[in-house]
């Protein structure tokens, strides 16, 4: 919401400057966008008279200017305007001035051997448009030496201010006014809404066509025809108020319907009367199949959710929404229809988001306009319209019953304390609802208040502190601390909120760095890591990349690895703990804890340790992980094998029981090639709920009982098969070497040269702690015996000679 | 025969002279050993008379026990030289670096959002979670937005496909749907906040179209604005660590709060660098109000009996006000370079305690 500082004090009989006013705005909830002062750049700028033009003695196309400016001795001027003559007034910019449009300071110069003190000025070159065919030629009772600025009305800042949803009421100057009035910033001042008595009856009447349970689609409606109009160009003042608003110009009607929108917040209709067909205009539910021009020349499909406005011809206004082409006024008007309307805000907002219009009219209606307007507005601006263009006046014609708008709501004599613990009194509460508009009557237990029309956002009592709290000041608002509940503050997350904590922690602890990636992705993606469901892909995504919410956490730390590789980082280890999407019930979002290596586990360097990343540390990622999250390793058993996406020989998954916990695994060449990832590429992944919140036990751990005794240690080579796995074999080992087993370590893998094909050598360390006494070699020896045979019976695997 | 002290300076000499502890060790055997010089003489005293005996095995001794001492002497000497000369020779160039370790990072997110809860927890609050994808009731109607409502133009949502019955689920706009989620679920008193992802279609220099928010509300007796106040100034000091940072509350509109407001933080701008605390200028970093009466119903609330407070921040705003971040679309890149300049050491835990000030880097 755009105007001027004087366009205000019209409404406004301020007692403050305006930078008063500038700081109250926001502390009344009109928070300001900006305040632009276009007189502060061309202060130096001021209007001289052209005494003489000479023709310059070297140069053919240039002038030399003798230019009065209103104090001390004419000043020579060189200039090369065509227009530049004896006698005219322009705008003169002395020595010293910045010229905006030129990006220059002048200085005292000489042009071709003639002194030159000065410039005279074209439109272009003090950035007030892009006219630059001569030097601007002012009115010749233009006054000499005064400011250029303030004659042009150029000294009278923009003011842009934000309006929320709830304010309908500011979308006109009148409101801000209004609210400053009320805030003690000066007094409202008074205009003529009085009733206008026409001369004529309208030639054009209104038909209401709508059934008995749709009238509040359109509840008020007046129209008034105007006749011997003059539609000329509209007066400086007004021309200049929208010029500053970012409104072009375009005729006194057209115009006076612009302004009293932002002047009243009250969108009006201008129909030319000769373009109406049938003199009846027929407000009801548009005709599936019609279409309609609108005035932005644009032609759209009608159907019988929108409310339109039309003739004999059929619909040529969107109610509330836009005029059409057909039927607006031209330059050539001189008969009018001017009409003042009430739709229903919901019927607006429907069909201006159905034909994608964004229109002010559509702004205002949309958030509700003062339903008793159509009558009050109707000779006001009668008045303007007749004041600027002449003419006559019809009787009003009206049609609707109105909105039934009054409404009584009670605010209890604490409630404004009780809400914001600030005391207000009684009085106070009532002058400032009753500075709003408001109609107040005062009982013993509290106020019985009435918003004003133009209030429709008033909905209860708590609408009405706000309204008093505002204008009295949220300044005095106290500040108090939140009783304390607890002495010493309780834990805020949970055992599974503290989950992601810690598990971010742990991932960073191990080299991986996190990273937060968006939660949705491209479809082709989603489907390579198990998703693409339908319900998860958005109607109107940002892009064809943002497209569909994610299965997997992977793929888009994959497009992070890709990124930083073509930024020549090496070595890649990243993590990010976020949600997934199985579909779109809240049960069905995951959280997912996934992490990527990629390249080599650190950098080039000279101890000779670099080496590639491979599937163990994937795996080591993924136990690490679920040991954060209480899962013991030994409880741990793993499976081969995994999704697609993973290399079909190198991918592995954790389980507890039945459970899947963890998958992890080198991603396929093919999954790596499609992210342009050029080198080994491994990762896993988890979701948090799948993994079992460990039963709290309490702080306390158990009795620790240590050995007094010596342990003992042996080493086993085994050969087996190829394809029996590691883990069958220590499974084995460990429960044949019995209850004595405190730690089993697979220490070697070897095949080749003394190993038959097929065939693997595993080498195996065990380590006994005896709790009673230390073991005798008959005792290990029993023991070794155990695993040796239970290795053979579960592995087929024998001692290695 | 040379005289017992000339042999014995032989060889106390000769042990002087050696240069190596094989050389010592000859020298040993050659005088000490079974068939050494000394040992020779010992032996020889068996013909000798007792008194004569006496004298020639007591002289014999103390040369022998010379000889003994020397050796020691000269062999602690040659292993010290040996031990020296090996070190000499293991001596490592210790300006080569030592081996690279990499010292990933927490992103600033999960820090700040770290940060906000360690603060609200100190004042009473708990964590709540609710899911991404809400339904339209959760996300808007029951927050006092029905439908066409202006204020859900301003929130550029993100639609799923409609279901049978013509409904369809958004991307959550705001953490907001976690208040009614947590009002149904519970009684008062409640104190929550609920950091999480928040979407909107919008993506430019100053929106992405995802992003994270923490939303907060308080129920309980007689809690009123003026503790909404105090709780969100008294957020904002610790958070920003800058105790008399000026706080102003500032009227708007929420539909689901009433009264509204806005807050500010006192800053100052000098060159395009920007500073937290006392100063000319004002930032806008949250908005908040008291629970508007419709939401309280909606969920169940007698609003007569029960009223309380709301607030929700932007976390990547704080987070770059706060660590000086200037552009909020790199908080999605996963730059690494980004991460290891922004990002923070996994040990350094914000705390009450030990402070949220951001420590090493």
């Amino acid at each position: 919401m755009k105007f001027t500082r004087d366009w205000l004090f019209s409404h406004l009989d301020a007692d403050r400057p305006l930078a008063d006013i500038l700081d109250v705005l926001p502390m009344l909830g009109l928070e300001i966008e900006s305040v632009v002062d276009r007189a502060a750049a061309l202060t130096p700028f001021v209007i001289a008279e052209v005494i003489s033009a000479e023709q310059h003695p070297n140069a053919d196309k240039l002038r030399v200017c003798m230019v009065n400016i209103g104090a001390g001795d004419p000043v020579q001027v060189v200039c090369g305007a065509p227009n530049a003559r004896a006698g005219m007034k322009g705008v003169f910019a002395p020595v010293g001035a910045y010229v905006p449009g030129i990006d220059l300071t002048l200085k005292t110069g000489e042009i071709r051997g003639e002194l030159s003190n000065g410039m005279l000025c074209s439109e272009r070159e003090m950035q007030l448009s892009d006219e630059h065919d001569g030097i601007i030629d002012l009115a010749a009772d233009a006054p000499v030496g005064a400011s250029f600025a303030a004659y042009a009305g150029l000294d009278d800042p923009i003011i842009e201010i934000a309006i929320t949803p709830n304010r309908a009421d500011c979308l006109g100057v009148r409101g801000v006014a209004r609210d400053l009035a009320a805030a003690g910033y000066g007094q409202l001042k008074p205009i003529d809404a009085s009733p206008l008595e026409g001369s004529f009856d309208s030639p054009i009447t209104w038909d209401l066509n709508l059934a008995p349970d749709e009238v509040h689609l359109c509840p008020l409606v007046s129209g008034r025809a105007f006749t011997g109009l003059k539609n000329g160009s509209s007066p400086a003042w007004m021309a200049n108020r929208l010029t500053a608003i970012g409104q072009r110009p375009i005729s006194a009607l057209v115009d006076i319907t612009n302004y009293v929108m932002v002047d009243l917040g009250r969108p009006l209709h201008a129909y030319d009367i000769d373009k109406i067909d049938g003199g009846k205009l027929i407000i009801g539910r548009a005709k599936p199949g019609q279409t309609m021009t609108a005035l932005n020349e644009k032609t759209y499909d009608l159907d019988e959710d929108m409310l339109v406005i039309g003739d004999a011809n059929g619909p040529d206004d969107l109610a509330g929404i836009m005029g059409g082409e057909r039927s607006g006024v031209s330059d050539a008007t001189d008969k009018m229809f001017l009409e003042i309307a009430i739709f229903d805000q919901i019927a607006v907002a429907t069909t201006g988001r159905k034909l994608n219009i964004h229109s002010d009219a559509r702004f205002r209606f949309e958030r509700g306009l003062d339903v008793t307007s159509p009558e009050w507005a109707s000779g006001y601006v009668a008045r303007l319209v007749m004041d600027i263009c002449g003419g006559q006046t019809s009787h009003m014609v009206i049609a609707g019953d109105g909105a039934d708008w009054k409404r009584e709501i009670f605010l209890a004599s604490d409630k404004v304390e009780r809400l914001t613990g600030m005391i207000v009194p009684k009085a106070r509460q009532t002058e400032i609802l009753e500075n709003l508009g408001f109609t107040v009557r005062e009982e013993t237990a509290g106020l019985q208040v009435s918003p004003p029309p133009w209030r429709g956002d008033i909905d209860g009592a708590a609408d009405l502190v706000e309204e008093i709290s505002r204008i009295h000041g949220f300044d005095h608002l106290p500040m108090v601390h939140l009783p304390r509940e607890h002495v010493v503050a309780q834990p805020a997350v949970n055992v599974a909120q503290a989950r992601p904590l810690r598990l971010r922690r742990a991932m960073a602890e191990r080299g991986l760095t996190e990273a937060v990636t968006f939660s949705f992705l491209a479809e082709k993606e989603a489907v390579m890591f198990g998703g693409g469901d339908a319900s998860l892909r958005l109607v109107n995504p940002i892009s064809a990349d943002l497209s569909i919410m994610r299965p997997s956490a992977l793929p888009n730390l994959l497009s992070a690895a890709a990124r930083n590789q073509d930024r020549g980082e090496a070595e890649i280890a990243m993590f990010e703990v976020g949600p997934v999407f199985l579909g779109d019930e809240p049960d069905q979002q995951r959280t997912a804890m996934a992490a990527i290596r990629h390249g080599a586990m650190a950098p080039r360097e000279w101890h000779g340790s670099r080496r590639s990343v491979d599937v163990f540390d994937a795996k080591a990622d993924a136990e690490a992980a679920l040991a954060v999250l209480g899962v013991r390793r030994g409880s741990l058993q793993i499976e081969s094998g995994g999704p697609d996406y993973f290399h079909p020989g190198r991918c592995g998954r954790l389980l507890q029981g039945r459970s899947l916990l963890a998958q992890f695994g080198e991603l396929h060449p093919q999954v790596a090639a499609h992210f342009g990832l050029r080198n080994t590429l491994v990762g896993f992944e988890l979701f948090l709920e799948d993994v079992p919140l460990a039963k709290s036990r309490g702080p306390a751990r158990s009795y620790l009982k240590m050995s007094p005794f010596q342990p003992v240690s042996r080493d086993f080579a085994f050969i087996l098969d190829n394809d029996v796995p590691a883990s069958q074999l220590l499974r084995a080992v460990k429960s044949a070497a019995g209850p004595l087993v405190s730690d089993i370590q697979l220490f070697d893998v070897y095949q080749g040269k003394n190993i038959d094909d097929g065939q693997k050598s595993l080498a195996v360390n065990i380590t006994l702690t005896p709790q009673k006494a230390t073991l005798s070699e008959a005792e290990i020896e029993v023991i070794s015996d155990a695993v040796i045979a239970a290795a053979g019976k579960n592995c087929g695997a024998v001692l290695r000679g | 025969m040379q005289s017992l002290d000339a042999v014995s300076s032989e060889i106390i000499h000769a042990i002087g002279a050696a240069d190596s502890l094989d050389a010592l060790e000859a020298i040993r055997i050659d005088a000490l050993g079974k068939k050494g010089r000394i040992s020779l003489m010992m032996r020889d005293l068996g013909g000798m008379d007792a008194e004569a005996r006496k004298q020639a095995g007591q002289a014999l001794n103390k040369v022998k026990d010379e000889i003994a001492a020397a050796i020691d002497a000269k062999q602690m000497m040659l292993a010290s030289a040996a031990l020296n000369a090996r070190l000499s020779a293991e001596r490592l160039d210790v300006s080569l670096p030592s081996r690279p370790e990499i010292d990933a990072r927490l992103h600033p997110l999960s820090r700040t959002i770290e940060e906000v809860i360690a603060i609200f927890a100190e004042m009473g609050f708990q964590v709540a979670e609710g899911p991404d994808i809400e339904s339209d009731y959760y996300n808007f109607t029951a927050l006092n937005i029905p439908p066409e409502h202006p204020a859900r133009q301003e929130h550029d949502t993100f639609y799923l496909p409609a279901d049978a019955n013509g409904k369809r689920k958004v991307l959550r706009t705001h953490t907001s749907p976690v208040q009614i989620r947590t009002m149904e679920a519970k009684e008062p008193p409640i104190r929550i906040i609920v950091p999480g992802r928040t979407y909107r279609s919008d993506h430019d220099a100053t929106h992405s179209p995802m992003f994270h928010q923490c939303e907060g509300l308080v129920i309980g007796d007689g809690i009123h604005m003026g503790h909404l106040k105090g709780c969100l100034i008294d957020f904002c000091r610790a958070f920003f660590g800058v105790d008399d940072l000026p706080v102003r509350f500032r009227p708007s509109y929420f539909p689901f709060t009433e009264p509204s407001a806005e807050v500010d933080i006192g800053c100052t701008r000098d060159n395009g660098a920007l500073k937290i605390g006392a100063g000319d200028d004002w930032l806008e970093i949250l908005g908040s109000g008291m629970v508007n009466p419709r939401v309280l119903e909606n969920c169940g609330y007698d609003p007569e009996k029960y009223q309380g407070f709301a607030f929700g921040m932007g976390i990547e705003r704080i987070a770059m006000l706060k660590y000086g971040i200037p552009d909020l679309r790199t908080f999605y890149d996963s730059d690494l370079r980004w991460m290891r300049h922004y990002g923070f050491l996994p040990f350094d835990a914000p705390s009450i305690h030990a402070g949220l000030a951001g420590g090493a880097v």
